[in-house]
Order: structure tokens, then C-alpha cells, then sequence
């Protein structure tokens, strides 16, 4: 809370330290991150020291407990670092590197304090990569129907199926795996962590795809695959609940992709408009382009307002399905007019590789459908209403 | 299905033709093209050349079929099938974008050397108008081509040009006088071959990935005076009407490859099954894919009115303007609202949807901007 002379009190949704944390995030982004990364783009992964040197600095830690390796910090430090990992300009890299807060929060609330040493602290640490398995070839957002299945033997659960589109996927040392340990339906859905060492396992090709091109995203198989049964994150055939309760974390950390890209097209847009000449005069000397900024600058405002707005209730522990839901598609919508907008204000130019908004055009494809399409968060906001 | 009211029994042996030619001859190949970054237009034109499909419109004297703007349609129609924006394109340069001004006021020579080439497939052409500081402002280009005896000696550089690494001839619109209006630039057939023309780069982009598209540049490039088309100082005019050939090719681009894609997506959703049923079940979805059917269909029945009038004799800036705007928007919301509909696997390269998407981007950029369209029209109507 931050007081003005003597007038009403402004609700601020950052703290001083959390600024201090963007500036040195920005500092790394800027000189470890923004030289390469037209390169690690075109390689289609970037270094995996990056992940050594995010958890050497802290900076993986954001948000998680001290007790368990973190760096501590709260929803609102986590949305500063993934603010600036998006200037990066890359969605992909903030992706990749972010992989472990859709992978690890499962086990962070439910695991047992042996399964958070084996799987957190290292991934927090830099030297673990974590992915999310949720997703199959035959099912997205339907998450009850999935058919990747566990069977109990011995001490061990034996795993068949597959799974696809999966951020970190191909240097994933381990997978928080949705299986189907019972019947049909939500009831019958569990959380191992399976390991790539583990015989059976085995990583598809790297997809190629529209955007996100510095995160390696993989399909990967399980042909019997035995994982031990300490493995199992908190109860069998509990885990529809905790697919469920990480897509709000996962929905917020889309919403703020989603306003720092269109943040950013404004930005490069409002920059372009400026300088580039035209019938002689700059672009930003017609009134349709004014107003075109400002209806895109009027829209990344007002949704990341509602985001820190949904945000500041997430932190205070409030239940925010619904919220998130349309936080999310607001975002999403907001992020597609603008990239759009800013793709047509730089002319053929937002065509060519090279330019920002390109990328930021494609990245930006993926964010209403991942985690949840459009579609998807209408049925949920539909129910809830 | 679009009923059909305008085309008979002969115009239909030329659908079929290309569409044959379509699905034998250039869509199993379209994946290599588009990974290679490249497709092999010589010898892709020597066979369309060779079958007639690339004189359509042009006088059977220089190889041309002699026939009307309704058999054109119809080769834009069935081009627009191709499985990528990119190859439809590389075609439309070659017909509808570096030609119809060496037909319409090109001499004798250009056009026996020149179109018939084109016409047949032996020379690969381009359209060379944007420069790195000019788009849509065509007034506001630099290239310069100064009389020198018998020559012009053409100094600039030309970007964005499509088939621009392999193209044997460029169509070229340069100033040929300082003076401000519209008065001080000429169009030129030049030819690649000439000492000082040179391919600054090959370029990088969002899609049309299978269209080599080019920067070139002009070093004391001298170009015989036979090869200015027209008369020194009418370029911007004919140039402004060939833009409308151009921008008319893309009104089937979008009906044509909105609605294919469209028929391509539902045939997904009727085989995808998510929460106990196929997606085609869901009201939400099937009401989005019937709106843009009918969006399409008023695209295309206006583009049958501007044939009609083109028919007529009737300048059609208005209406091709108008349909370039409207297709524009209309494609790239398409392309956006299919893809959604895939999902995940959408966003995959291995999609033809994810293709589509990338491609449509430039419908609404490319032989002027919506931006440009909307300048045209506002003159037009007097505000």
C-alpha cells in the first residue's frame, strides 16, 4: 500500500523488493539472454546452462518455499520474473525455463517431503529439468478421457500411452505424469513423476511449430514402463483435483504471456509508427494509426489491470477458477488484436523474420490454447456462473 | 456449394484441367517446396506454359488462349486450391502481376520477346515496385532510371519482390525525373541477365515459406531504351492499373482457400471426439464455420460482379478495392478461428493449418495494404 500526500490510498500490487527483483531479472535477461537468442530460436533450444545459471541466481526459486530449496516470494514475485523473461522476446524461452511452475506445484502441495528433496530442490536448483505430462494424441482439454494407463505391480506401477505437446519434453529428467490408475473418468486419474532414465520411457521427435520455435516441445511414449510406486504424488486416483488446482497457476502465468506480448507489440508498434516515413509524414501523423495505438494501448491497460486484479486474490488464497478463466480469454483476445495490429502498423516488414512482432505474432498463436483453449475456459466460466 | 450460374460446360473443361494439373503436378510437392524454402518455377511454368494455363487472357498471337476474364477466374479459382499461399502466388506474379502491362501497353518487341516467354513458361517474371523506404507509398520511391543514349541507367534497390532469386525479367517501375507528382516515373522490362543486377538477399518470413521473395539491388544496371513499356513518364499510371489484375487475384485466394480450409477443418472436427463426441456436434462451433461460409459467399458473388463489369469495359477499382479489404480480414480471422479449432496440434508445422495461418498473414499486406485499400476507397467516394 503506497499513500499519496494525504489522498486515498493507492493500492500497489508490487513491493519494493519485488522491483529490485525485476531490475536484476531484466539485467540477466538483458545480458546473458537478449544477445543469443535469435540464435537459440533458429536452433530450436537454448542452452541447458541456462537453467543452472536461473537456479544459481535464484531466480527458479521464485515463489517456492525456502524449507524446499526455494527462493521464497509470492504470486506477485513469480509474475515479475515471468514478465521479464518475456523480454526476452522469445515465448518460447520463458516457456522452456519456466517448464518446472506446471511441472512441480503438484508436488510441491501434495508430495511427501522425500519426494520435494528428489524432485523440487534440484529442479529448483538448475540441475533437474521438470515437465508437465497432461495432454495425449487423442485428448487436450478433454482431462478425464485420458488413456495413458498405470497398472499397480508390486512395488511398482507399470505405464502405457503416450503424450503430446510437451514444454521441456525432449530434455525433461522428469515428467509429472497424469495416468489413469482406475476406472473411466475423472475418479480414475493420478500423478506419477516418471523419470527419463526409466526403461520404457522414451522422448518422440522435437515438434516443429507455429511459434515458442527456443522451447523444445516433444511427444513421448511409455511402453512399459515401470515407475516405482513412491513415485505416486499424493493419492491414487485424487489427481483430476490437482490437474485441476495447478490450471489456475498456469492460467495466470498464460495471462501475463499474454499482456506482455501485446505490451510488447505496443511498445515496438508505438517505437515504428515514430520513425517510419510515409506520404511524407511519420505513421504516427495519421489519425487512424493514433487511434489504432490507442485502442491497443486502451486494451493491454485494462487486462493487465484485471490479471493483477485476479492475481491479488490468487495471493490472498481466494478461489479464482472462474476469474482466471476470463482473465485468460480477455488476455488472450487482447494479445491477438494487438500482435495483429502491430503485424499490419510495420507493413511488410511484421512479414519478415528478424522483427520482433513477427515472433511475437506467432508466439503469441499458441497462448489461447494451451493450458486450456478459449473454448474450454467458456464451459468452465459457463458453470460457474 | 456455391450454386453455379456463370460458368459453362467449357469453362468447366478448364477447371478440370487445372485441377488436375493441381493435384498431380504441384500439391504433392508443395511440402518439399515449402521446407526447401523454395519451389522450381522454370520448370513448374514450362509445363502450366506448355498446357495453356499462363496466357489465359493474352492474345493467341504471342501464345496466348485469347480468352475472357471469366476463364481467368477460373485458373485463379483453381490455383487458389494449391495446399499453400506460396505457389498460387509465384503463378499470379507471373499472370496477373508482370504481364498485363507489357499486354496492355508494351510494344511489339516487349511483348514478342517477353510475354510470349511468360506465356510460355520460358522466362520466369516479377514485379519490382517496393523499395526498403517505400510500400504503399508508391510516390515516395527512389530507384532511379536516368536516359542515357540509347539506355537508362537504373541506381536503386527493390525488396519483397516474389520470385525475385529466380525471376528472368523484372517488371520495374522506377523514377525517371525528379519533378514531384505522378508524371516523373516509367515502367521498364528488365532483364537479370544485365551487368550490375544483384540479389542483396534471399528473404526470411512469417509464411509463404515455398516463395523465394528477394531484395535486389541496381548498380549502373543499364537497361535498353526498347525495354521501357509504354511511354517515359505514364509508369505510375499503368502501374496503378495493373495493381488492379494483381489485387484481383486475390479475392479467389481468399474464397477459394478460405472455404477449402474450412471444408478441411470439418472434416477434422467430424472425426475428432472430445467429451463423448465428435467437435462437429458443438453448436458454438458449427455456427462460427457457417458464418464464414456466408462471408465467403458474398466475397465471391461480388467477385463475379466485378467480372461481369470488367466484362462491361467498366473500371472496378471500387469493387476490387473493396474485396481485397473485405478478403483480407476475412481470411486471416478464418485462418485464426481453424486453427483454434485443432487445438494443439494447430499450432504443429505439420498441420496444413498452421501453414495456412502463416500465409494468410500477408493477404491483407501484400499488393497494398488494408490501409491502402482504404485510402483508395475514401478518395474514391470523395472524403
Amino acid at each position: 500500500m503506497a499513500k499519496k500526500a494525504d489522498g486515498p490510498v493507492v493500492q500497489e500490487y508490487f513491493t519494493k523488493e519485488q522491483q529490485r527483483l525485476r531490475m536484476a531479472a531484466r539485467d540477466v535477461i538483458k545480458k546473458e539472454v537478449l544477445p543469443y537468442i535469435d540464435e537459440w530460436e533458429e536452433a530450436g533450444e537454448f542452452p541447458r546452462e541456462m537453467y543452472t545459471l536461473f537456479g544459481d541466481l535464484g531466480f527458479l526459486g521464485v515463489g517456492y518455499d525456502e524449507s524446499i530449496g526455494g527462493s521464497g516470494g509470492d504470486v506477485f514475485d513469480q509474475i515479475v520474473l515471468t514478465e521479464e523473461l518475456m523480454r526476452s522476446g522469445s515465448g518460447g524461452f520463458a516457456a522452456g525455463l519456466g517448464s518446472l511452475n506446471i511441472a512441480i506445484p503438484p508436488i510441491v502441495r501434495r508430495g511427501t517431503d522425500e519426494q520435494r528433496e528428489r524432485f523440487v530442490r534440484p529442479v529448483l536448483e538448475g540441475k533437474r529439468i521438470a515437465a508437465l505430462g497432461v495432454t495425449e494424441p487423442g485428448g487436450g482439454s478433454d482431462v478425464a478421457n485420458l488413456q495413458t494407463t498405470a497398472v499397480r505391480d508390486g512395488d511398482h506401477y507399470v505405464v502405457n500411452g503416450s503424450k503430446t505437446f510437451i514444454t521441456s519434453g525432449v530434455r525433461a529428467d522428469q515428467l509429472t505424469c497424469a495416468v489413469r490408475t482406475g476406472g473411466p473418468g475423472a475418479h480414475g486419474i493420478s500423478f506419477l513423476v516418471i523419470e527419463k532414465e526409466t526403461p520404457g520411457y522414451a522422448v518422440g521427435r522435437s515438434l516443429k511449430k507455429t511459434g515458442w520455435w527456443a522451447s523444445d516441445t516433444a511427444e513421448i511414449f511409455f511402453d512399459n514402463c515401470r515407475v516405482p510406486a513412491e513415485n505416486l504424488i499424493g493419492e491414487e486416483n485424487q489427481g483430476f483435483y490437482a490437474i485441476m488446482e495447478n490450471f489456475q497457476s498456469e492460467r495466470l502465468s498464460l495471462s501475463v504471456m499474454a499482456n506482455m506480448t501485446a505490451q510488447m507489440a505496443l511498445e515496438e508498434s508505438m517505437r515504428y509508427t515514430k520513425e517510419r516515413q510515409a506520404f511524407g509524414k511519420p505513421l504516427q501523423g495519421f489519425q487512424v494509426t493514433r487511434h489504432k495505438l490507442v485502442d491497443m494501448a486502451t486494451l493491454v491497460e485494462v487486462s493487465r489491470e484485471f490479471t493483477y486484479r485476479v492475481a491479488a486474490k490468487i495471493n490472498a488464497g481466494i478461489e479464482q477458477i472462474k476469474e482466471i478463466s476470463m482473465a485468460k480469454n480477455f488476455a488472450c483476445s487482447v494479445a491477438d488484436r494487438v500482435t495483429y495490429d502491430a503485424v499490419q502498423l510495420f507493413g511488410g516488414y511484421g512479414y519478415m523474420r528478424g522483427y520482433l512482432v513477427e515472433r511475437l505474432y506467432r508466439d503469441n498463436r499458441i497462448l489461447t490454447i494451451g493450458g486450456g483453449t478459449t473454448e474450454i475456459m467458456k464451459e468452465i466460466i459457463s458453470k460457474l456462473m | 456449394m456455391s450454386q453455379n450460374i456463370y460458368f459453362n460446360k467449357e469453362h468447366e473443361q478448364v477447371r478440370k484441367a487445372l485441377r488436375d494439373f493441381v493435384n498431380k503436378r504441384i500439391n504433392p510437392f508443395v511440402d518439399e517446396w515449402e521446407a526447401q524454402g523454395i519451389a522450381p518455377l522454370h520448370e513448374l511454368f514450362k509445363e502450366m506454359g506448355e498446357l495453356g494455363f499462363l496466357g489465359i487472357r493474352y492474345d493467341p498471337k504471342y501464345g496466348g488462349e485469347g480468352l475472357d476474364y471469366w476463364y481467368e477466374t477460373v485458373m485463379l479459382e483453381e490455383i487458389s486450391r494449391i495446399k499453400c499461399g506460396a505457389i498460387p502466388m509465384a503463378i499470379a506474379v507471373q499472370t496477373n502481376m508482370a504481364t498485363p502491362a507489357i499486354d496492355q501497353f508494351g510494344s511489339e518487341y516487349l511483348k514478342e520477346k517477353y510475354l510470349q516467354a511468360a506465356i510460355k513458361g520460358e522466362m520466369v517474371g516479377a514485379i519490382a515496385v517496393t523499395e526498403p523506404g517505400a510500400g504503399s507509398d508508391v510516390a515516395a520511391l527512389q530507384t532511379f532510371a536516368r536516359r542515357d543514349g540509347d539506355s537508362y541507367i537504373l541506381n536503386g534497390s527493390k525488396t519483397y519482390i516474389t520470385n525475385g532469386t529466380q525471376a528472368d525479367f523484372l517488371t520495374l517501375l522506377a523514377r525517371t525525373s525528379d519533378a514531384p507528382g505522378y508524371h516523373s516515373f516509367s515502367l521498364f522490362v528488365v532483364p537479370t541477365g544485365l551487368p550490375g543486377f544483384k540479389i542483396s538477399k534471399k528473404l526470411d518470413k512469417l509464411g509463404m515459406r515455398s516463395s523465394d521473395t528477394a531484395e535486389l539491388y541496381f548498380d549502373d544496371l543499364r537497361i535498353p531504351a526498347e525495354n521501357l513499356i509504354g511511354e517515359e513518364g505514364e509508369g505510375f499510371i499503368y502501374q496503378m492499373q495493373q495493381f488492379q489484375h494483381e489485387r484481383f487475384a486475390a479475392l479467389p485466394m481468399c474464397y477459394v482457400g478460405g472455404e477449402d480450409m474450412i471444408r478441411e477443418t470439418v472434416e477434422y472436427l467430424r472425426g475428432r471426439i472430445v467429451f463423448g463426441k465428435p467437435l462437429i456436434k458443438r453448436q458454438v462451433l458449427r455456427h462460427r464455420l457457417v458464418q464464414w461460409l456466408s462471408e465467403l459467399e458474398s466475397l465471391r458473388q461480388l467477385t463475379y460482379h466485378i467480372v461481369r463489369l470488367k466484362e462491361a469495359g467498366r473500371d472496378v477499382t471500387r469493387e476490387i478495392s473493396m474485396g481485397k479489404l473485405l478478403g483480407g480480414d476475412l481470411l486471416n480471422k478464418i485462418a485464426d478461428g481453424c486453427l483454434q479449432m485443432y487445438g494443439g496440434m494447430g499450432f504443429m508445422n505439420e498441420m496444413r493449418v498452421s501453414r495456412f495461418f502463416r500465409d494468410a498473414r500477408l493477404i491483407s499486406i501484400g499488393g497494398g495494404a488494408s490501409e491502402v485499400m482504404s485510402e483508395v476507397l475514401a478518395k474514391l467516394e470523395g472524403f
